[in-house]
């Protein structure tokens, strides 16, 4: 885990951060088969910022669960820092995702009846961290994403562009290397939707966390440096923009 | 962690307070039942052994009559009776007895001055306060003389004298018994009731001559108390008893017994049996009732994880391993059983205060039998909360997020 961990902090060139070989997944078996994803390859470098577009249905989703360790490819070879992580099993993945990754969700995804400061401390929970500095860490995360003074609120009194703010805190209280954001401004006015990208932009430019987010919106697909098209569970353009990736600035 | 996973339980079993109270309705009654029942059942016990103590637990008595008759039932009516004879050769020819003393009682009117008042007069010797392990407290025990001649001297219990001298001293009166007149000589120091129901202080003892002549006319005697040496077993001095009883009633070895031997120990062995077996039937129905405490906490665990998939799925996509999770699940089901047994506790030995003040024995509650709750409360917890906990801690994380 630590060799890992590493590796993804310090990706060099000839290492990506993130390494899909001839990813595909097939769910249901005989008539039902759904063949989502078709044989992906994807090399993401550290520090990234990657929109993943494409028509409902063609695999995003599917290979977001993949890349966050949530599901399991059917076939193919994932590397990540380095390391094959296909073999391992659900509590080492469970790990995989606590020390390195951060989830943001279309529908926020928070606990209800429970504080903001309480949603954003739970990765640090199962990091086994001391309450005190778990308080203070999980503050920290709630000041950054603007929400200063909303740690008592629960979500249900919160709108929902505070909500996915929150959702973000969550996300980046671990210091993790990957945001995995599906559709996060999917269920946000256009005001709220430039505010939620501001802030990934930020947590790419300033702090050098790659970012791998799914959106249906080209305005907020300007957003990333790089744009990943999906169609009919393949990957159809993978183009950069002129702008270098952060941690070459 | 086990703290975290604690605060997280009481958050949702308060969260839904009043489910939870319905869930370890079964837990609370069972193990209140049990704490109930044993703490009167255990009060019952100590007063029954107390009382014993005060007889004498080396004490034994013959009886004449057929051995299935209990110690309080009469002399048998074909068996021959029991004789002094019979009384100085228990005490003579067996080793293992230390006294023997006659004991012939009837109740009857005791008069002084104008006061009556109903008691049990017991012809007997001074062996029997050495049998009976009973002091004097006041006056002297019977002379030689008088129990040879069977003169009209006589020894108080403490209600008796009482009730008839109040704070007076009785030593040196005369008081009547029926028509026979007879001097006081001494007074019994307080014996205290005993759990058959009777004011063992409720007594006057006269010599056992005095009792054949002058109230039962004729020379039987009812009962012998005899007390076995220390160190030798009760058992050891009934045997030998019965041996030498059957020898002297001329009993073949094929005719059963036409007396008695009791041994105090056997009587409250019986008694406490009683309550061990009430004890016992009551562990049953708690068992069930845990059982079934047990099942409901299953049944609404179940409902909860279903319930909170969604929250699971978070837990898991934060990166909560199957351990994490399942111990919280865990936790929350053994914490709802042990409040459901704190409960129980607390209503149990409230119960038990009351049924011993009701029975007016004393009440003593088992700190091992509290522990033995809680253990228990918290064992039902974990076995029904783990198939619930291990089903939230193998769910899917996609489908759980996806869950609605
Ligand atoms: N759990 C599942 N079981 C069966 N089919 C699924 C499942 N998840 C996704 N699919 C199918 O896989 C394909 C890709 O889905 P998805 O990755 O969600 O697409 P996108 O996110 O691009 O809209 C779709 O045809 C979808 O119906
Ligand atoms: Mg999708």
């Amino acid at each position: 885990m630590t060799k890992t961990a590493t590796a993804a902090t310090e990706p060099s060139d000839d290492r990506p951060l993130i390494r899909l070989r001839r990813i595909t997944k097939v769910y249901g078996t005989g008539d039902a088969e759904v063949r989502a994803l078709r044989g992906i390859d994807m090399d993401i470098r550290g520090g990234e910022f990657v929109a993943i577009m494409g028509p409902s249905g063609s695999g995003k989703s599917t290979a977001m669960n993949i890349l966050g360790f949530l599901d399991k490819p059917t076939d193919g070879t994932y590397l990540f820092g380095g390391a094959e992580v296909d073999h391992l099993g659900r509590d080492q993945l469970a790990l995989l995702r606590r020390n390195f990754l951060g989830f943001v969700f279309q529908g926020y995804n928070l606990l209800a009846r429970t504080s903001a400061l309480d949603n954003v401390e739970l990765p640090l929970i199962y990091q086994g961290m001391a309450a005190a500095k778990r308080r203070q860490l999980a503050r920290e995360a709630l000041a950054k994403v603007g929400l200063k003074g909303r740690e008592d609120h629960d979500p249900s009194q919160l709108s929902g562009g505070q909500q996915q703010r929150v959702a973000i805190a969550r996300a980046i209280v671990t210091n993790p290397d990957v945001i995995l954001a599906d559709e996060p401004t999917g269920n946000l006015d256009t005001a709220r939707s430039r505010e939620i990208m501001d802030l990934l932009t930020n947590l790419n430019r300033k702090d050098g966390i790659t970012i791998l987010m799914v959106t249906h919106e080209p305005d907020m697909a300007d957003y990333a440096d790089r744009l990943i098209h999906f169609v009919d569970g393949r990957i159809e353009t993978d183009t950069s923009s002129t702008r270098e990736p952060a941690d070459a600035l | 962690m086990l703290y975290e996973a604690v605060r997280l339980a009481l958050q949702a079993i308060l969260r839904n307070a009043f489910r939870s109270f319905l869930t370890v309705l079964g837990i609370v009654i069972g193990v209140a039942a049990v704490i109930a029942m044993v703490t009167v059942g255990q009060g019952s016990t100590e007063q029954v052994q107390a009382d014993v103590s005060t007889l004498g637990t080396n004490l034994l008595m013959i009886r004449p009559g057929q051995p299935s008759q209990g110690p309080g039932s009469g002399a048998g009516g074909t068996a021959a009776s029991l004789t002094l004879k019979d009384v100085e050769a228990v005490e003579e020819q067996i080793p293992s007895v230390a006294v023997a003393t006659p004991s012939n009682s009837r109740s009857m009117t005791t008069i002084f001055g104008n006061v009556n008042t109903t008691t049990t007069v017991t012809g007997t010797d001074n062996r029997f306060l050495i049998a009976r392990d009973w002091a004097l407290a006041s006056g002297r025990s019977f002379y030689e003389s008088e129990l040879r001649t069977g003169s009209s001297a006589c020894i108080l219990g403490n209600t008796v004298r009482e009730k008839l001298f109040g704070n007076g001293d009785p030593l040196g009166a005369s008081i009547r018994l029926k028509q026979i007149s007879c001097r006081v000589i001494g007074t019994l120091a307080v014996k205290g009731a005993s759990s058959f129901g009777t004011d063992q202080d409720d007594i006057v003892l006269i010599p056992i001559r005095a009792f054949m002549r002058r109230i039962s006319g004729n020379q039987d005697i009812s009962m012998i108390y005899a007390s076995i040496r220390e160190g030798v077993s009760t058992d050891k001095g009934k045997a030998d008893i019965e041996s030498l009883m059957r020898e002297r009633r001329r009993i073949g070895p094929f005719e059963d017994d036409d007396f008695n031997v009791f041994d105090m120990k056997q009587i409250s062995s019986m008694l406490t049996g009683i309550t061990s077996v009430l004890t016992g039937l009551l562990s049953a129905v708690a068992a069930v009732s845990l059982l079934v405490g047990g099942i409901g906490i299953m049944n609404i665990m179940l409902v909860s994880v279903t319930e909170r998939t969604r929250e699971i799925g978070i837990r898991l996509a934060v990166g909560a391993t199957e351990r994490q999770v399942l111990l919280q699940f865990l936790v929350e089901a053994t914490v709802l059983s042990l409040i459901g047994g704190l409960i129980g506790i607390v209503l149990g030995l409230s119960l038990g205060l009351l049924g011993a003040r009701m029975l007016s024995v004393p009440f003593s509650p088992s700190a091992s039998l509290v522990l033995a709750a809680f253990v228990f409360s918290a064992l039902v917890g974990i076995v029904f909360g783990y198939f619930p906990a291990r089903r939230a801690a193998r769910m899917d994380p996609i489908e759980a997020l996806r869950h609605q």
